[in-house]
């Protein structure tokens, strides 16, 4: 498969149309989407309108973006104008959004194609994609297993060859998680790089929208497409973005990098041994490389399990059964919006709504939702200290390879706690990454992370490629 | 922490708007339980004096110019609402009938 890097070059070239490139894509989403359940929905009409632009553009002599043709796939609670987006829930099916989220109208102004939007664990709320009320997604790679979550769709969209390039969101790992496990580079930007009007909030103080791509070059084009300054978004950063793709092979020669003891402690063998490999090739690349322990991390999974439920407690109220998507008819108003909320959300959606909102109601509010936030404190506390010391940090994606269906799904703590490596760098609102670094059981792919302060996005890439390099792909 | 129980599931699900049947109150009441267990890690933990932290980088207030603009159509917006009615949502009787 082609790189979104190579098809926006030969779009513009003339090589090949923007248009043969979407009739590739479209092909391979109709050779293996019944069997993996990737796309939720296929938008052909808006895509091909989109590609016959670039086209048209391209013929005009015109200068056409970065993305120029490139087919993307976006996760379902991303608004796209006109086009079903569900969120994976029965609350919002048949809901199309009047409006496009910055994301997608930044994606569109870049050239890119929009193909459709691809399953995901219901609000972004898992990590297997099991949680969808459209079915699981399978994993590409190995059907029998996951593909990860919550963008798992995504993922897999990318790792089947369908679209060269998926955006995904990440509240806990949800991209990292599914690039891990599905053998892809994932980058969850720091807080307020990418806008997220548009995107429908999990966790508002956490959420983050990011690219899932096959090289640490294309998820440079597409995050510095996407990232900057949006006034629809109040937390959107206001300084500029730097170019992310001149700095990709900057290397990492005279970079310090920590090896944190909490981003691998509980790993399998496998994945440690990759994350061993990854640690010399940095150290081959000239970066010196030394051990950390970060205590505050092993709190993190307990903060982010009260924060992200409290936040969705609040940001879930506005389905009601009023001004969109699903109502189920009562007699009275209230009785209406809970027997709507009540047939409107899964099983996993409803646990973190009673979660949240017991760790908010009275009486328990300081216990546990005040007491998470100050270990949120000590976390970022910790985060700065480090950064004192070193520029990066490095560790495991996940403690495993992408696992079986229902083996996790009968125990929520099981299931948050692939989550673990993936969770601190949310709660601080810096940036990290997933690359694939080797392979473990079954010969899946392990994703080895790094870690980095608050934009520091280029370095990320720039290590992340050193990896990628030396994993095999010069 | 004291152990959660059926009652405060129960308590809580009217709090949340939602409706859970017995079984479904049985199984919350075990899985919840689990995740404040795990909490717990926390809530013996020493934070007097440590600044809660509930955004990564501090909310400001953002304000816009003061000038009118374009905002979605009314007529678009409601079209994906289960209810309409004379150019607003439409929903249940919110009070109850005069005697």
């Amino acid at each position: 498969m082609k790189t979104a890097e190579q098809v926006a070059r030969e779009v513009r070239s003339g090589e090949t149309t923007a248009t043969a490139e979407l009739n590739a894509a479209l092909r391979s989403v109709a050779a293996r989407n019944e069997e993996l359940n990737v796309f939720l929905y296929v938008d052909e009409e808006g895509a091909r309108a989109a590609a016959t632009l670039i086209d048209d553009r391209v013929a005009r002599g015109e200068v056409v973006g970065p993305l120029a043709g490139v087919p993307v796939a976006l996760k379902d609670n991303l608004c796209q104008a006109g086009v079903p987006t569900t969120c994976s829930s029965r609350i919002l099916e048949g809901w199309r959004p009047p409006y496009n989220a910055t994301v997608v109208d930044r994606l569109l102004a870049a050239g890119a194609v929009p193909v459709g939007k691809t399953n995901l664990d219901e609000f972004a709320m898992g990590s297997s994609t099991e949680n969808s009320a459209f079915g699981p997604t399978k994993n590409p790679l190995d059907p029998s297993r996951v593909p990860g979550g919550s963008s798992g769709g995504s993922a897999a969209a990318v790792a089947a060859d369908m679209t060269p390039i998926a955006i995904g969101s990440d509240t806990g790992g949800s991209i990292r998680q599914p690039a891990a496990l599905c053998g892809l580079v994932g980058v969850k930007p720091s807080y307020g790089l990418v806008s997220r009007y548009g995107l429908i909030a999990f966790a508002s103080s956490l959420d983050q929208i990011g690219p899932l791509t096959t090289t640490v070059m294309d998820a440079a084009i597409v995050l510095e497409a996407i990232a900057g300054h949006d006034p629809m978004d109040s937390t959107s950063l206001p300084e500029p973005v730097p170019s992310l793709v001149a700095h990709v092979d900057d290397g990492v020669a005279g970079k310090r990098i920590a090896l944190v003891r909490e981003l691998v402690d509980g790993a399998d063998p496998d994945v440690l041994a990759s994350v061993d490999r990854a640690v010399a090739a940095l150290r081959e690349a000239g970066a010196t490389v030394v051990e950390l322990s970060i205590p505050e991390f092993r709190l993190g999974l307990s903060a982010y399990y009260l924060i992200a439920p409290a936040e969705a407690s609040s940001n879930l109220a506005r389905f009601d059964g009023v001004r969109y998507g699903l109502r189920v008819q009562r007699d009275d108003v209230t009785a209406m919006m809970e027997a709507t909320r009540t047939a409107g959300f899964g099983a996993e959606v409803k646990r973190r709504i009673m979660l949240g909102t017991y760790a908010l109601s009275a009486g328990y509010f300081d216990a546990y939702y005040g007491q998470a936030l100050k270990v949120r404190t000590q976390m970022i506390d910790a985060f700065a200290r480090a950064y004192r010391q070193v520029d990066l940090l490095i560790g495991a994606t996940t403690p495993s390879v992408a696992f079986e269906f229902g083996s996790r799904t009968s125990d929520p703590m099981a299931m948050y706690l692939s989550d673990v490596f993936t969770i601190p760098s949310n709660l601080s609102g810096e940036a990290a990454i997933s690359v694939p670094f080797g392979t473990g059981e079954a010969g899946l792919p392990i994703g080895v992370q790094l870690l980095g302060p608050g934009r520091s996005e280029a370095l990320l890439l720039a290590g992340a490629r050193v990896l990628e390099i030396a994993n095999g792909r010069p | 922490m004291t152990p959660l129980r059926r009652e405060d599931v129960a308590h809580v699900a009217r709090l949340a708007r939602l409706t859970l049947s017995e079984a479904e109150l049985d199984l919350f009441t075990v899985q919840l339980g689990q995740v404040l267990e795990h909490a717990n890690d926390m809530a013996n933990l020493d934070l007097t004096g440590v600044v809660p932290t509930a955004h990564p980088f501090g909310l400001i207030n953002v304000v816009r110019a003061d000038v009118v603009r374009p905002s979605l159509d009314r007529d678009a917006v409601l079209a994906m609402a289960p209810d309409a009615q004379d150019d607003r949502f439409g929903v249940p009787r919110i009070m109850g009938e005069a005697p």
